[in-house]
């Protein structure tokens, strides 16, 4: 990685990265008597693609439910663009541009494949109740401009063939495309995975990386993920970073990361003398 | 033979062709694609100013008259357009087959020099970048999709539309050189390149006139009264001569729309969207959709299973007879009728056939039962036999004179003749130029008389004047006794059996058959899932002994119909076993068209030979797989050997005729 500054930095493989999108700052989140995450601060730049890992329990679901607004911290402070952010809703965070596929698919799975990623398109839809219920004037157009959007996203994600299949019946690898297809629906600034690649054969997973990679260059988004394939993260990612016991212990590029004492403990284990 | 380099109407060449369309028929539609979940389309009067501005800037690029284009993708009116585009500009455009490995294209791409690639996505783009080191000629490259491309590396490497606009921009200096280049091509230009699969060696590259494309598209259109308005779905690979000949020969010369699918997963969607009323497929379609058709029935309610296999049983008996024009009596077509109302419309709507006029199957032989569903909902399914060397047509059956174990009588302008040794030469307008860099195979294949020796094996049937073809010549050998071995003609009796997906049989020279099963995994899936049989793999399913019985059961019964035919008697399956893995292209078991390599096979697995001829009841065996990128892994089962039951037979002395 070249100087790393605020305006930002360029990627080994020649990318340009901006500034800061996302920072979190000193965030600690409890559960009852239960330390989640303990003081950790980093920041997700503009249009990298940045990788939270970490052993199970580390606290790396939690951390992307603080991102998301879904969890609310104790202490700390989450800044997006450059503002700190007040107290939100779920929705309300996904306004501003933040959307998130879920480790366990969240599909309406009695929904083909296209209303469910038509539901993406809910933050962008400005007509009342009323107007979509007759269906007229600007509802229309603004229905076929939507529907226009997730044409496009079936046709970048290669799901064309299940596009009227009842979510239901589909396959798990294919469920996970459905979701990033409806996350991207949303055209969010900042793209939350999680886990998007557990439980799939090598195969899914390739394909799956190739959307990732795809998604970072043709629209610009910035993503963030969890995973538990290193093999993916270390390909993917541009900066990662590690939590072990909800305390960050590595924070770098993959190379840097791979070689820091801590996390090869972490992940390894160590002695305890 | 003397040709006169000029068709007689100055129609000599598909840039020619489609100016006229784009007079005669500028306002009907040309291509349709499915795009964003929308039929987009294309008149010929806009198809022909896209070709036009892909053509002026080709020459932008720099192509030379006699270049090679290359040109890969699945089928999409872009890539049509590019084939045509190329043709105007004098390069010769060679499709190849997608789905081709890297190295595989590299050797074809070398072969013929291309010095530009017209590709479809980042896949194929991925692909000539890995092997361009080894192609000296190959200059520039012009991909279709954008996605994932933005940040590769430009200088050789250009964006389709980005092409289209510079040639439109710089119309004025170049389309006179446009129109040189168009005049000048005749009925003896190089119309397209297309390379064969080759079940033996490297592929060879088939060059095609003008003339050969023009005229048997003539022939054929005229034979089944093709018009302007027919329509056809465009989803075989566009390397396929079959392909070039529907949908860019007949399709010039009638003037009707070529559809696209949006993506090969939708073709089903796509068919019965379209309803095409001119339909080609390979037998396997055929065999896929009907097992997915007998699989719901199975899964249907008793009541309308009840109603299914009774219309579908009156349809056996009269349907083929209606279709024919045959006498059947009033009662039956009442009841026909009826059938047609509630049962075999929807079906034939359900399939995409409600308007086919005219469907082709051929590439291999069908199984009775198959064509006969078929034919039997009055969708006229006919076969034909053709050859990339004869621009497809060789014989094709004519209406109301089809059955499903002849190939026909011979293609309006081709003339027949079987040789001395069984093997059946042809002489058409068709019949192609060269072989590309080939000239010892082109003598071996085509005689200074113009009689082009097809490689089968087969003979015409006295009374009708059908053909019928036995198997491939150089694949018929004698038994260790002398009486005639023909695998083909059992592996295609077994591969009838829905469960059967592919045999192979070996026996040449040797005293008894032995064959090697390869089981369908969508049908016998499904009964293993009806009779609570749990499976994990393809592996574990095919070794399964339930479906080992079942699959003996096949082999005897067909042993009892190949002894019904004293000729080939000698060719019953003694012994059989059911492969580990399927055969595939990607290991080099089949070709692209998933034909059987047999000798590749044979080499592969000789240690599975040798364990059927000995005696073993079972073998242990581990096999090298490539996978679809290009990796390499390993299987390894034990696999059980059974013997099948065999009719004795009286061994005869027959001389192969």
């Amino acid at each position: 990685m070249n100087q790393m500054t605020e305006e930002g930095y360029v990627t080994e493989d020649g990318r340009t990265i901006g500034g800061k999108l996302m920072e979190m700052r000193n965030i600690s989140l409890r559960f009852g008597g239960v330390k989640a995450i303990t003081d950790i601060s980093f920041d997700i730049r503009e249009g990298e693609i940045r990788a939270i890992i970490g052993p199970n329990g580390a606290g790396k679901s939690s951390m992307l439910n603080v991102v998301s607004g879904f969890y609310v911290p104790q202490e700390g402070e989450v800044w997006f663009r450059g503002e700190k952010r007040p107290q939100m809703r779920p929705y309300e965070v996904a306004r501003q541009g933040i959307a998130r596929t879920f480790q366990n698919i969240a599909l309406f799975e009695g929904m083909s494949v296209l209303d469910n990623v038509m539901t993406g398109r809910l933050t962008h839809m400005k007509t009342g109740l009323a107007a979509q219920a007759l269906w007229k004037g600007k509802a229309e157009r603004e229905e076929v401009e939507n529907r226009e959007f997730v044409e496009k996203i079936i046709d970048f994600l290669e799901i064309q063939a299940i596009r009227k299949t009842p979510v239901a019946n589909l396959p798990y690898g294919m469920k996970k495309r459905v979701e990033l297809a409806r996350a991207l629906a949303a055209e969010p600034r900042l793209l939350l995975l999680d886990e998007p690649m557990a439980g799939m054969n090598v195969e899914e997973k390739e394909d799956m990386s190739r959307f990732v990679l795809d998604v970072n260059d043709e629209f610009g988004t910035t993503i963030a993920l969890i995973e538990h394939d290193m093999g993916v993260v270390m390909d993917l990612s541009d900066r990662v970073v590690v939590m072990d016991y909800g305390k960050k212990i590595g924070d770098g590029t993959p190379d840097e990361v791979r070689n820091n004492q801590a996390v090869i403990d972490a992940y390894l284990g160590v002695a305890h003398d | 033979m003397a040709q006169s380099s000029q068709a007689t109407d100055g129609l000599s060449s598909i840039p020619a062709l489609l100016q006229r369309n784009a007079v005669e028929f500028g306002h009907k539609a040309a291509y349709r694609e499915k795009e964003f979940g929308i039929w987009q389309s294309w008149t010929w009067k806009q198809a022909a100013d896209e070709i036009d501005k892909l053509s002026l800037g080709l020459i932008n690029l720099g192509v030379e008259e006699g270049d090679f284009i290359a040109i890969i993708g699945r089928n999409r009116p872009y890539l049509y357009w590019s084939m045509v585009a190329a043709q105007s500009v004098g390069a010769i455009p060679v499709p190849l087959y997608q789905d081709a490995a890297a190295d595989e294209m590299a050797y074809v791409l070398d072969h013929c020099g291309a010095r530009f690639v017209i590709v479809e996505d980042q896949e194929q783009v991925d692909k000539v970048i890995e092997v361009q080191d080894q192609l000296h000629q190959f200059e520039h490259m012009i991909y279709l999709d954008p996605k994932g491309l933005r940040k590769y590396d430009h200088t050789r490497l250009h964006e389709f539309d980005h092409i289209q606009e510079q040639g439109f921009a710089a119309r004025d200096e170049f389309t006179p050189e446009l129109e040189r280049r168009r005049a000048k091509l005749d009925y003896s230009s190089v119309c397209v390149m297309l390379y064969t699969s080759g079940t033996t060696g490297k592929p060879k590259g088939v060059v095609l006139s003008n003339r050969n494309v023009i005229e048997s598209a003539k022939n054929s259109a005229a034979f089944d009264n093709l018009g302007p308005n027919e329509e056809v779905l465009a989803y075989l690979p566009m390397a396929w001569v079959g392909d070039f000949i529907f949908s860019i020969g007949q399709s010039f010369w009638c003037g009707f729309c070529v559809n696209c699918p949006e993506n090969p997963d939708t073709m089903m969607t796509d068919l019965r969207e379209i309803g095409p009323t001119y339909y080609f497929a390979p037998p396997r379609v055929f065999e896929t959709q009907l097992t997915n058709v007998m699989i719901r029935m199975e899964d249907a309610s008793r009541f309308k299973k009840r109603l299914f296999d009774t219309f579908m049983e009156h349809a056996r008996n009269v349907g083929p007879d209606i279709l024919d024009g045959k006498p059947v009596g009033v009662w039956d077509r009442i009841k026909y009728l009826v059938g047609d109302l509630f049962i075999y419309g929807p079906l034939k709507n359900t399939l995409g056939f409600s308007r086919v006029r005219v469907g082709y199957t051929a590439g291999e032989a069908i199984g009775p039962e198959i064509f006969d569903f078929y034919r039997s909902l009055g969708i006229n399914l006919k076969q034909l036999y053709g050859q990339t060397e004869a621009t497809v047509f060789i014989t094709v059956q004519p209406d109301g004179e089809v059955r499903s174990d002849t190939v026909g009588v011979p293609a309006p302008g081709v003339e027949l003749r079987v040789g001395d040794n069984g093997e059946v030469y042809y002489r058409s307008p068709g019949v192609f130029e060269y072989y590309y860099k080939n000239s010892d195979s082109t003598a071996d294949t085509k005689d200074p008389d113009g009689w082009v020796a097809t490689g089968d094996a087969g003979f015409i049937e006295e009374d009708t004047g059908h053909l019928r073809i036995i198997d491939r010549a150089k694949d018929v050998g004698k038994m260790a006794d002398g009486s005639l071995f023909a695998p083909k003609y059992v592996e295609n009796k077994l591969k009838f059996y829905p469960n059967i997906l592919e045999s192979v049989v070996f026996g040449n020279e040797r005293d008894k058959c032995m064959a090697f099963i390869n089981i369908d995994l969508s049908a016998v899936g499904n009964w293993a899932e009806r009779n609570n049989i749990a499976y994990s793999s393809y592996q574990e399913l095919a070794g399964h002994p339930k479906v080992l019985q079942a699959v003996q059961e096949h082999v005897e019964e067909v042993n009892k119909s190949v002894a019904e035919d004293p000729m080939l008697s000698g060719c019953q399956v003694h012994r059989f076993l059911i492969l580990h893995k399927e055969l595939d292209a990607d290991d080099g078991e089949m070709t692209r068209t998933r034909k059987v390599r047999r000798r590749i096979v044979e080499d592969k697995y000789n240690d599975l030979i040798t364990a059927l001829y000995d005696g073993s009841t079972e073998i242990f065996t581990k096999t090298e797989v490539t996978y679809e990128d290009g990796r390499k892994g390993s299987i390894s089962a034990t696999l059980e050997i059974r013997d099948a039951a065999v009719v004795p037979v009286t061994p005869q002395k027959v001389a192969a005729e």
